[in-house]
């Protein structure tokens, strides 16, 4: 191959690259604790009520998590503005991206909080703990805590399949790349660039959870949030 | 077809692109099983060298998009002088993303083999072949079903991002059929239940393989 890479030419488009790896963490950022958060209460409403409000949770689990990605952000960017909604690139892509990790949190913390044994609520209530005590002390935190690894991994992913926005114009990392490349037609150079800096952002990432989990659930919980690969979940 | 509004003529349309998506998919997952199997061997090998090695890959590819894999593998073919069809890049690139993933859930179900039947075929004097083809790897290969097919459902949806650099794929015939009829709710609904018609019994295949294969074992 006679191909001479020029990597130099990169240098001049530093603030595209350094606004793109901005936006690329907020929004990262953001989805992760609104979509977290978002799993923890209807994991929790689907266990406490059951009937209609668990199978509206289960159906939205099951649609978002068999189609893409993509076309959520495609009904989220183009569809709402026809129902009189109009969202700009940004905040679609929030949606999207919120609405989409919910439905996985939703469903791996559900697993946790099936795997509680029912002995550990009768202890619980043994101990004269109320209802509310139960569930939070008993339930949620130790289920949280078991799948901790499993909600990492599905937010480190979740961070790389922030780079589809691009297909809706967002401006983040993979739009930078994409912009710099129509401005110097250097693709190879700047696409090897860019994997290498998500590959740091998804290290960092891993990272930062672990010191997170480290906190919250101990170290033990944190050693396998640093170690855990993404787990195919059923 | 008419650019008026999204009738029979762009649902057919939708179907014949759907094709397009499952052969990607077949592609994907033929050629990352393949990739994927000898990089789980690797992983699980005696030298440190090519364990380590075929743990970097995995970690290499399960920390970057599959967008960028898509893109280095489309500008870096052009760039190689191939002038390819982007079905040959986007075949590549589902390979590869594919083969990351499918290497690590492989890993695990080879590892899930417990140890003593590793130490009861060497005392029966098998060589390292042997064990791997008459006792690991069948045993390996039921645990790891389940997931696998659950991995196929990964690998529908993210064929979608293919339709990024131009490949007439269902998401992508979707928006083109958006910008002939505006009318981007209805389309992009339809598109996402084609989806859906596909993956959703995949995943239930995959969650029933998990309940029996579950219960075989604890006989």
């Amino acid at each position: 191959m006679s191909y001479t890479f020029q990597f130099g030419v990169l240098a001049q488009y530093q603030e595209q690259i350094f606004s793109g790896i901005w936006l690329t963490i907020k929004l990262s950022v953001l989805s992760i604790v609104l979509g977290c958060t978002a799993g923890v209460v209807l994991a929790s409403v689907r266990s406490v009520w059951g009937g209609v409000v668990r199978f509206l949770v289960d159906a939205y689990v099951e649609i978002i998590r068999n189609t893409p990605f993509l076309v959520q952000l495609f009904i989220v960017y183009f569809g709402l503005p026809g129902l009189g909604l109009r969202v700009g690139a940004d905040t679609a892509a929030l949606i999207g991206m919120t609405i989409n990790l919910a439905a996985y949190s939703t469903e791996i913390i559900r697993a946790g909080i099936e795997a509680i044994h029912k002995s550990q609520i009768e202890a619980g209530e043994a101990l004269g703990l109320t209802r509310f005590q139960i569930y939070r002390h008993v339930i949620i935190v130790p289920a949280v805590a078991k799948v901790y690894p499993a909600l990492c991994s599905q937010f480190v992913l979740m961070m790389l399949a922030s780079s589809i926005c691009s297909a809706i114009s967002t401006q983040e990392l993979a739009a930078s790349a994409a912009f710099i490349e129509s401005q110097t037609y250097r693709s190879f150079e700047i696409y090897i660039a860019v994997t290498l800096i998500y590959l740091a952002l998804a290290l960092t990432l891993r990272a930062a959870l672990a010191l997170i989990g480290m906190w919250l659930f101990g170290r033990r919980v944190a050693r396998r949030a640093m170690t855990a690969l993404p787990e195919v979940q059923a | 077809m008419t650019l008026t509004t999204f009738g029979a003529d762009q649902f057919g349309f939708l179907l014949l692109s759907l094709q397009w998506t499952l052969l990607l998919t077949v592609i994907a997952l033929i050629g990352g099983g393949l990739l994927g199997f000898a990089v789980a061997l690797a992983r699980t090998a005696q030298p440190k060298p090519v364990r380590i090695a075929a743990a970097t890959y995995i970690q290499i590819i399960q920390g970057i998009p599959v967008l960028m894999i898509l893109f280095l593998s489309y500008y870096g073919l052009s760039l190689a002088g191939l002038e390819l069809p982007p079905l040959f890049a986007a075949g590549a690139s589902m390979t590869i993303y594919a083969s990351g993933y499918l290497a690590e859930i492989w890993r695990g179900c080879i590892q899930a083999v417990p140890k003593q039947q590793w130490e009861a075929s060497e005392s029966l004097a098998m060589t390292r072949l042997q064990q791997y083809r008459y006792v690991i790897l069948p045993q390996a290969m039921r645990i790891s079903l389940p997931p696998t097919v659950g991995f196929a459902v990964q690998v529908v949806k993210n064929t979608s991002i293919a339709s990024i650099i131009g490949f007439v794929e269902l998401a992508r015939a979707g928006q083109l059929i958006n910008n002939a009829t505006f009318q981007p709710f209805r389309v992009f609904l339809v598109v996402a239940a084609l989806y859906f018609v596909v993956c959703y019994p995949l995943s239930q295949l995959s969650r029933l393989l998990e309940r029996r294969l579950h219960a075989g074992s604890s006989r």
